[in-house]
């Protein structure tokens, strides 16, 4: 049984059709990429299965449970967590306190345990603290924690943007564009970062791209995206091989 | 900021070592030791504070360090800084720094002994000098307790304002309803008054219901303040600042034309139940409540919604519980605070709680500092003290405030203390030198 299955999903914003009949189907450990041409709608994906955009049709299904019209809280602490394209971190906070947040959804002590401060707060806060710097010592800014994110150097601010993405303890991690911006050097750490988090912890991850350095040697599955529609799906040696992407997106290789 | 950050100038760096200079033997002193030299100072301008002050040609002993009498007879200015040096500031850093040793150790001692133990005691002795200090005059007690009440305000709003990063204006509005709920229930039920008619129940009974009855006008304006949480749900920004102006006059109009409460002549004769250790203690509490509060992963959630709701949203934080929260929990406090003021004024009007009270409140707030709680007290006592200093101006001290937050704006957009975490069983530690601090003061020498 697939873990997120994804039938017959489609948007409009207004009179526009961002995503048509898109279908998917994730099951747990696989790593998938989309690819596909600015604008093509794979960030509009990304925000309709994590509930920022709710779809004008079709159906989200996570372990059976229907995602559509939940919150994107309520999505992402079932398990679904995301980072994004432009970078969102909160300017003032720290990092550690970055990762921290995201286990809200775990924290049970409520109000009570807000205002007063009782020992369950202090248990639970001990616990969240300890998982922080574990995840942070996994994506190797271990020494960064007590910095405010704002001073730290591009690669770090990714790095942490996928700390904070795991200490939901996602099913799936969905990652916007993670080498975005990255000279080859960082390049090459962050896809081992990405391996070694998807070795240790197992979930699934479906990740979009423009390097196709990055997708042909980390995903099993892509699939291609033009104006909202798939044009392909497959292996990464059948995507780079197939016509159709190759004329809309990969391009063609000039002989003179 | 940095631009005005001028440290090669040579009048500055003299200055600052003066200063480094003054610091050094008491860089070592604990809170503790602070505390004592404060107890000391008070206690000893009970005892000769008056002989110094006719000495110096003053008539009494200046009231707030003598920030009021520096307007209103500025050929005293010498006297009332000679005064403050002999009395305060020389006694206190003396104290301090003869007692590094003995406070040290008994600070660690007490931590040893049991942490709340020491908390206690320093909150205790901060009490006592507050305490012998107001003793001298009932201006001085009026002033103090008003800036007791005004440091809950600053935090609770601080709370929405700072750490949530809304620009809520309704404030007075929160305020009004926990000083009239307060009010009508102290004065209908415990006191003979020709409005209400005969006390329904014996007085006695209202000095413990007291607590009770601050906690029911903080409820009360919390229920209120869902009137500004909803909306804040789909606007932010300019939008829910006018919502939220728009729900002060609201209140105030409200109280205006109910005649059960005394319509726009007001309402008086609260006893007297607001003393000092009452105002203090809810101060105490507020502070640490809220404290705890912004501190929790939940309080932190604020910030998270401030910096990135999308980023907050998709990492879990219920965004509409988080906000619900923040304005009815700062609205609990300005509440209670409320009706504490109502018992320390002993009078309300619906005209107190309007635009004035609005611009006095968010001045505290952002000259204070954003998203911290030592901002907040440093705020409230700054602005309260400013205040009262500039009364004999009377109404054109609104010209000096707003001029003074426009600076604060300029060179510290944030606030004088801004972004921190108020940690009390930190400031509360022993203070040793470690071997480096001594290596490195010797190698600056």
């Amino acid at each position: 049984m697939p873990l997120l299955q994804i039938d017959h999903m489609t948007h409009f914003f207004g009179g526009l059709r961002a995503v048509h009949d898109f279908n998917l189907e994730v099951v747990p450990g696989q790593v998938r990429g989309l690819i596909g041409p600015n604008g093509a709608g794979k960030t509009t994906i990304f925000n309709l299965i994590t509930g920022i955009y709710s779809p004008t049709e079709g159906t989200i299904n996570l372990e059976g449970d229907n995602l559509v019209g939940l919150y994107p809280h309520q999505i992402a602490a079932k398990g679904l967590a995301r980072t994004f394209q432009n970078l969102r971190l909160w300017r003032h906070m720290t990092v550690l306190e970055h990762v921290k947040q995201a286990r809200y959804s775990k924290l049970k002590y409520g109000l009570i345990g807000a205002f007063f401060g009782t020992p369950r707060r202090q248990r639970e806060e001990e616990q969240s603290d300890r998982i922080a710097r574990e995840l942070l010592e996994l994506v190797g800014i271990s020494h960064l924690a007590d910095q405010v994110v704002t001073n730290l150097p591009y690669g770090a601010q990714r790095r942490v943007e996928l700390a904070r993405a795991l200490a939901i303890e996602p099913k799936i991690l969905f990652l916007d564009e993670p080498t975005a911006g990255m000279n080859p050097e960082e390049l090459d750490q962050m896809m081992d970062i990405i391996r070694q988090v998807h070795n240790e912890l197992g979930m699934a991850i479906y990740l979009i791209e423009h390097r196709m350095k990055v997708v042909m040697e980390l995903c099993q599955v892509i699939q291609t995206l033009v104006f909202g529609e798939v044009i392909a799906e497959g292996t990464p040696d059948e995507i780079r091989k197939d016509p159709a992407v190759i004329d809309a997106y990969l391009g063609k290789e000039v002989e003179f | 900021m940095a631009a005005t950050n001028n440290n090669s100038s040579p009048v500055r760096r003299r200055i600052s070592q003066i200063f480094a200079r003054i610091r050094e033997p008491v860089s070592g002193a604990p809170l503790l030791g602070w505390l004592l030299g404060a107890l000391v100072a008070v206690i000893l301008e009970q005892l000769i504070g008056l002989s110094l002050a006719r000495m110096l040609g003053m008539s009494r002993i200046p009231a707030l360090f003598g920030i009021v009498i520096v307007l209103q007879k500025p050929s005293l200015i010498p006297s009332v800084i000679l005064y403050d040096l002999l009395i305060y500031v020389l006694p206190t850093y003396i104290i301090a720094w003869l007692s590094t040793a003995f406070a040290n150790w008994s600070a660690a001692k007490l931590l040893n002994f049991n942490k709340w133990v020491a908390v206690l005691v320093h909150i205790v002795l901060i009490y006592a000098v507050l305490h012998i200090w107001c003793d001298v005059s009932d201006y001085r007690l009026l002033v103090v307790r008003l800036i007791l009440v005004a440091i809950i305000i600053t935090a609770s709003l601080n709370v929405i304002n700072g750490y949530m990063g809304e620009f809520s204006c309704s404030h007075p509005g929160f305020i009004a309803l926990g000083a009239y709920m307060a009010s009508v229930l102290t004065v209908g039920l415990f006191v003979d008054d020709n409005f209400y008619g005969p006390a329904l129940l014996p007085t006695n009974l209202g000095h413990f219901l007291f607590p009770v009855i601050l906690i029911l006008g903080g409820v009360v304006a919390a229920l209120g303040s869902i009137i500004v949480a909803v909306p804040s749900f789909k606007t932010r920004g300019d939008y829910l600042a006018i919502i939220s102006l728009a729900f002060m006059f609201m209140v105030k109009s409200l109280f205006e034309n109910l005649e059960f409460v005394g319509g726009a002549r007001g309402l008086g004769g609260q006893p007297d139940w607001a003393t000092l250790p009452v105002v203090f203690s809810w101060t105490i509490l507020s502070i640490w409540i809220i404290n705890n509060f912004v501190r929790s992963t939940f309080g932190k959630s604020l910030n998270a919604v401030r910096d990135d709701e999308i980023a907050a949203n998709a990492m879990t934080v219920n965004t509409r519980r988080t906000k619900m929260t923040a304005f009815l929990f700062g609205a609990f406090w300005a509440g209670v605070a409320g009706g504490l003021f109502a018992h320390v004024i002993r009078y309300v009007n619906p005209s107190t709680f309007g635009i004035q009270m609005l611009a006095e409140v968010l001045a505290m707030v952002y000259f204070g500092g954003l998203n911290s709680i030592q901002g907040s007290i440093v705020g409230a006592f700054s602005i309260n003290l400013l205040s009262e200093a500039l009364r004999p101006l009377e109404i054109y001290k609104w010209l000096i405030i707003p001029l003074l937050l426009i600076l604060v704006m300029i060179y510290r957009p944030t606030g004088l203390i801004s972004f921190t975490e108020f940690d009390f069983m930190n400031m509360i530690q022993p203070k040793r030198k470690t071997k480096e601090e001594v290596e490195y003061a010797a190698a600056a020498d």
